[in-house]
C-alpha cells in the first residue's frame, strides 16, 4: 500500500452533505473485475447529464485541475460497501477527503472510512467550523499531516489548525505504507488457538 | 459485569488483540458475491496467499444476474465475465458456489439465513453493506470492502475496531396496513442517514419481538441506511422456530440444534447494561412512509406532503431543494399524488416469501393501473418454488406484474432491469441515491404493501384506504 506521512495540496469543494457511495461511482460501473481505471468515472452521473456535462459541477471547473484535497459535507461516502468509490477519487488525483461532523452524523461512512484507509487514502474529519471557513474562503490550501494528526487551512486571513480522529492501527498502516494482511498472517498462532476452541453449531458438510 | 448482546458476540470472537487498538475478530460465515470479490482473488494470487477457511465461505451471483429470459445466458459482456471469473475463484480456491444453475441461488442476504448458514451469535461479513440483514438472528453482521475481503479470505479474521452501541426500542402493536418497512424508514427519517455512524443497533421492544424473521430481516437490512455498522435483534423462539423449520442443510438439527438452542439463549443484552446512544418509538402512531428525496431520511406519511425546503431535521435546505427537483417534484405536494412509472418488488429488504405474500394480498382480483410496470423478483430461487406452489405467480401475472427469476435486480440496476432517466419508481428496496435504480431514475422507497396499492392506483395511496 502507497504510504501517507503529510501532504499538502489545494482543494475542490463539494457543498453536498451525504455524497452516497452511487453518486461517486454508478453500479454500472462496478462490473470491472480490476482495479484501474476509475478515476475516470468518478461522480459520472453528477458531473454529467445524457451525456453532456454539467458545467458548475466542481470536477467541470477549471480548478478542479491539480486539485488534489477533496472537501464535502458531512456523511460523506454513505451507501454501499464498494471500495471503487475509494478507488474512483484516489485514481482521479485526490490524496484525502476532508468532511466535517455535522447535526448527528460524523464526516465519513464507516465501510468508506475503512475502505481508505486501506488504500492509502486519508479521510479528514473536521469541524464545521473548519469545513465552513474553507467553503467561505473559496477553497484554498490544506496540510494535511498525518504524522501529526493535524489538519491546516491556508487561508487568507492565517493558517488554521485542528487535530482529526484516526486509529492508531490505521495510522501505523498508512505512515509505513505495509500490508496489512501480511502483518495480520504474523498473529496465525492465536488465530490457529482461537478455532481449536471454537463452536460450530452449524453442519458443515457441503 | 453486565453487557450488551454486540458485546457479548464481539468478546466471543476475538481471535487477537493488537498492540494500538485493533482487533484480530474471528469470522464465523463469509458470504461472497461477483462484484466485490474479483479483486480480492486476485490480490491473493499476486502474494501466493490461499483461502483459509473455504469451508466457512459461500458464494453466489445476485448482482448482475438476469431475471428475465433465459437466465443462464447472460447477454452483457462485463457482467458475464464478473459472474464466469467468480465461478473460476470459487473452483480455484475450493469455495461452495451457488450459480444460476444452482437450486440455491439468489441473493446473498436471502439464502444465507434460507440454507442455515445464518445462525444466532456469529459474525458474518460479506462485500455488502446489506450485510447487517443477518443481524435479525442475533449475529453480528456488517459490510466490508474488497480489500477486507482479501483479509477475510486470507486469515479468517477482519482487522477492525469494536464500534459504539445504540438502542432503538419500538414499543406497541403495529396499526393494520403499517409494516417492518414503515418502521425502519421512520428509523431513519427521525436519526438522520448519519444518525448511527460508528454504532451497532439493537432493535429491542415489543414491537420488534412480534415480528416475524422477515420482518427482523427488513428492519436489520435497512440498518446501514442510518449509518450503523450493523443492527441486531436478540434471538428468541421465533428466531429458533425458523432455524428449525424447513429444508436448511446447513443448520443443525436434533440433539445438535437443541444444544444449540441452550446456548443461544444467553445471547441477550443484560439487566443493566449500558448502550451509548437510545431512541424510541411508539409504533402505535405510526403511519405507511414513502421517502420524497434522494437519501433514505428524506421520508415522510403517506398522508403528509414534500416538505418546503427549511423543514427537513438533519438536512440544509439546499441539500433539500437539490433532491426535491432532482426528483421532479415541488414542495408541498401531497404524496397521494405523486404518480409511478414503475413498482419494484424484491431485493434484500422486501422479497421473501412473507413478502410477496403481502403484496400479493393486495394485488389479488385487482389489475394493475395502465401504463404502469410491476416487476415482483424474488429473492431466491427457492423463494420463487415456494412462491409458484402457493400459486402466488399466478395472482401477480393475472394483475398485469411480471414475474421474474431471483437476483438483486432494479434495486441497483446492474442487469438490465433499470429505470429510464425520470422514471418514477415505487419500490421495496433500500436505496434512492440519485440514479441508484438506472441513470435519472426517481425512486420512492415503500413497503411490498405500499408498492402493490401504488401499482394499482397508479400513484402513491395509503394502503390502509384499500
Amino acid at each position: 500500500m502507497e504510504a501517507f506521512v503529510r501532504h499538502r495540496g489545494r482543494c475542490l469543494l463539494l457543498d453536498r452533505a451525504n455524497v452516497d457511495t452511487d453518486a461517486i461511482i454508478p453500479a454500472r460501473f462496478l462490473k470491472k473485475i480490476d482495479r484501474v481505471g476509475f478515476g475516470e468515472l468518478l461522480f459520472m452521473d453528477v458531473k454529467q447529464k445524457d451525456g453532456v456535462p454539467v458545467p458548475d459541477f466542481p470536477l467541470n471547473r477549471p480548478e478542479a485541475e491539480g486539485a488534489t484535497i477533496l472537501v464535502a459535507r458531512q456523511n460523506f461516502g454513505c451507501g454501499s460497501s464498494r471500495e471503487h468509490a475509494v478507488w474512483a477519487i484516489s485514481q482521479w488525483g485526490f490524496r484525502a477527503v476532508v468532511a466535517p461532523q455535522g447535526g448527528t452524523s460524523p464526516g465519513f461512512a464507516d465501510i468508506f472510512r475503512n475502505n481508505s484507509y486501506k488504500n492509502g487514502f486519508l479521510p479528514v474529519e473536521v469541524s464545521e467550523t473548519f469545513a465552513d471557513r474553507l467553503f467561505a474562503a473559496g477553497g484554498g490550501e490544506v496540510t494535511v499531516d498525518l504524522e501529526k494528526r493535524t489538519v491546516t487551512a491556508h487561508l487568507p486571513d492565517g493558517d488554521v489548525t485542528e487535530t482529526f480522529p484516526v486509529p492508531d492501527g490505521a495510522r501505523r498502516m498508512l505512515l509505513e505504507g505495509l500490508d496489512e494482511i501480511g502483518l495480520s498472517l504474523h498473529h496465525v498462532e492465536a488465530i490457529t488457538a482461537y478455532e481449536q476452541a471454537r463452536w460450530e453449531p452449524g453442519v458443515m458438510q457441503v | 459485569m453486565s453487557k450488551t448482546l454486540y458485546e457479548k458476540i464481539w468478546d466471543g470472537h476475538v481471535a487477537a488483540a493488537l498492540p494500538g487498538g485493533d482487533t484480530l475478530l474471528y469470522i464465523d460465515r463469509h458470504l461472497v458475491h461477483e462484484v466485490t470479490s474479483a479483486q480480492a482473488f486476485d490480490g491473493l494470487r499476486l502474494h501466493g496467499r490461499g483461502v483459509r477457511r473455504p469451508d466457512l465461505t459461500f458464494a453466489t451471483a445476485d448482482h448482475n444476474v438476469p431475471t428475465a429470459g433465459d437466465r443462464l445466458h447472460v447477454e452483457d459482456l462485463l457482467s458475464r465475465t464478473q459472474i464466469t471469473t467468480l465461478q473460476r475463484n470459487c473452483a480455484e480456491f475450493g469455495i461452495e458456489y451457488y450459480g444460476m444453475e444452482s437450486d440455491r441461488q439468489g441473493i446473498v442476504h436471502v439464502i444465507g439465513p434460507e440454507l442455515g448458514l445464518t445462525l444466532p451469535g456469529q459474525t458474518i461479513v460479506c462485500g455488502d453493506s446489506h450485510t447487517s440483514t443477518h443481524g435479525a438472528f442475533g449475529s453480528l453482521a456488517f459490510g466490508i470492502g474488497t480489500s477486507e475481503v482479501e483479509h477475510v479470505l486470507a486469515t479468517q479474521t477482519l482487522r477492525t475496531t469494536r464500534s459504539r452501541t445504540f438502542a432503538v426500542e419500538v414499543e406497541g402493536a403495529l396499526p393494520v396496513g403499517v409494516t417492518a418497512k414503515d418502521v425502519i424508514l421512520r428509523v431513519i427519517r427521525d436519526i438522520g442517514a448519519g444518525g448511527a455512524t460508528g454504532h451497532v443497533i439493537e432493535y429491542r421492544g415489543s414491537t420488534i419481538r412480534s415480528l416475524d424473521m422477515a420482518g427482523r430481516m427488513t428492519i436489520c437490512n435497512m440498518s446501514i441506511e442510518g449509518g450503523a455498522r450493523a443492527g441486531l435483534i436478540a434471538p428468541d423462539d421465533t428466531t429458533f422456530a425458523y432455524v428449525a423449520e424447513g429444508n436448511r442443510p446447513f443448520a443443525p438439527r436434533g440433539a445438535a440444534l437443541e444444544a444449540a438452542i441452550e446456548r443461544w439463549r444467553t445471547l441477550v443484552t443484560d439487566a443493566g447494561a449500558a448502550f451509548d446512544k437510545t431512541y424510541r418509538l411508539d409504533a402505535a402512531q405510526l403511519l405507511p412512509q414513502v421517502t420524497w428525496g434522494t437519501s433514505p431520511a428524506m421520508t415522510t406519511d403517506v398522508t403528509g406532503r414534500v416538505p418546503q425546503p427549511d423543514e427537513v431535521a438533519f438536512v440544509n435546505p439546499q441539500d433539500v431543494e437539490r433532491a426535491i427537483a432532482y426528483m421532479g417534484l415541488r414542495a408541498g405536494q401531497p404524496i397521494e399524488e405523486i404518480t409511478v412509472d414503475v413498482v419494484f418488488i424484491g431485493s434484500c429488504t422486501n422479497s421473501r416469501i412473507e413478502d410477496l405474500r403481502a403484496a400479493a394480498r393486495i394485488l389479488e382480483g385487482r389489475r394493475v393501473a395502465a401504463g404502469v410496470q410491476v416487476l415482483v423478483v424474488p429473492g431466491s430461487h427457492q423463494v420463487q418454488v415456494a412462491a409458484e406452489a402457493e400459486g402466488l405467480d399466478r395472482i401477480f401475472t393475472a394483475a398485469g406484474c411480471e414475474w421474474r427469476y431471483a437476483g438483486c435486480s432494479m434495486c441497483l440496476g446492474m442487469n438490465p432491469d433499470q429505470l429510464r432517466p425520470q422514471q418514477r419508481s415505487a419500490s421495496t428496496s433500500n436505496r434512492n441515491f440519485e440514479g441508484r435504480q438506472g441513470p435519472g431514475g426517481r425512486t420512492h422507497l415503500v413497503s411490498p404493501e405500499m408498492a402493490a396499492a401504488a401499482a394499482v392506483a397508479g400513484h402513491f395511496v395509503d394502503v390502509r384506504a384499500l
